[in-house]
């Protein structure tokens, strides 16, 4: 699924990384704990959170993961902004909660096997 | 091969939360300028991470050596922090002593040091009670 798809499915918006756009992901994690997501290692993913702070920056880019969506209205800050750019981490945010958010994607397919 | 051995050492702030982890992230960097694999790089970044992060929740800090060679990659971190009582219990998934504020952030989870185990090929824990902790974890580079 690309990032663009990601973006209308939720109706959020693309803070930082817009260029990243056409990028395909095949997975995703949503958590507001950030060992939990360091758990277990994924390919290509996106990480869904209500939390805000560097961390959860960081944390995608050790998961390698390209993208870190915002759900329920979080505004991440300047500085988590400025992290994300430097790590090459699209930013999305919605106004949506998690667990709207994450069905919208698995119902599209996002994660399930092909 | 250890006379070829490349070592990195970082100093981790334990004052400052925010910071945490960019150790781990230089890391990442300089292991990707040597070419290793993406999963291995994966594993260490990490499990380097996690550990750095429980030096600055539990520990005041430390400091990070990273040793490279063509063999494997050796991580050893150091506090001189409160040191762990319970070694065997520190090590269940969900045993934390990490404060709520910690929880708050994301992390004290009791998922830290078992992540660690679960990336690293081998992980020692040496730690006193009072004069600090020191983690070795090896990470062997795989065909």
């Amino acid at each position: 699924m690309k990032l663009s798809q990601i973006v209308s499915l939720i109706g959020g918006k693309a803070l930082s990384g817009s260029e990243q756009l056409d990028n395909e992901v095949f997975s995703a994690c949503g958590s507001d704990m950030m060992s939990d997501v360091l758990a277990f290692a994924m390919d290509k993913g996106v990480l869904l959170t209500g939390l805000i702070n560097q961390q959860v920056i960081r944390t995608a880019l050790m998961m390698d993961m390209c993208c870190v969506i915002f759900v329920r209205g979080k505004m991440p800050t300047r500085e988590i902004l400025e992290l994300a750019d430097e790590s090459r981490i699209a930013v999305l945010v919605t106004d949506e909660g998690m667990f709207e958010t994450c069905g919208k994607l698995y119902e599209a397919g996002l994660g399930k096997p092909l | 091969m250890t006379q070829d051995a490349l070592c990195f050492h970082f100093d981790v702030d334990g004052n400052n939360f925010v910071s945490a982890g960019e150790a781990s992230v230089q890391v990442k960097k300089l292991l990707r300028q040597m070419g290793f694999s993406p999963e291995l790089i994966r594993r260490v970044s990490i499990a380097m991470y996690e550990g750095e992060i429980n030096m600055v929740i539990h520990a005041g800090g430390g400091e990070a050596d990273i040793c490279v060679d063509q063999n494997k990659v050796t991580v050893t971190l150091s506090d001189h922090g409160k040191g762990i009582a319970d070694i065997a219990l520190a090590m269940q998934e969900g045993y934390s002593t990490a404060p709520e504020n910690i929880r708050a952030l994301g992390f004290g989870a009791g998922m830290g040091l078992p992540n660690m185990k679960r990336y690293a090929d081998n992980m020692d824990i040496q730690s006193t009670v009072g004069e600090g902790t020191t983690i070795l974890m090896e990470f062997f580079v795989g065909e």
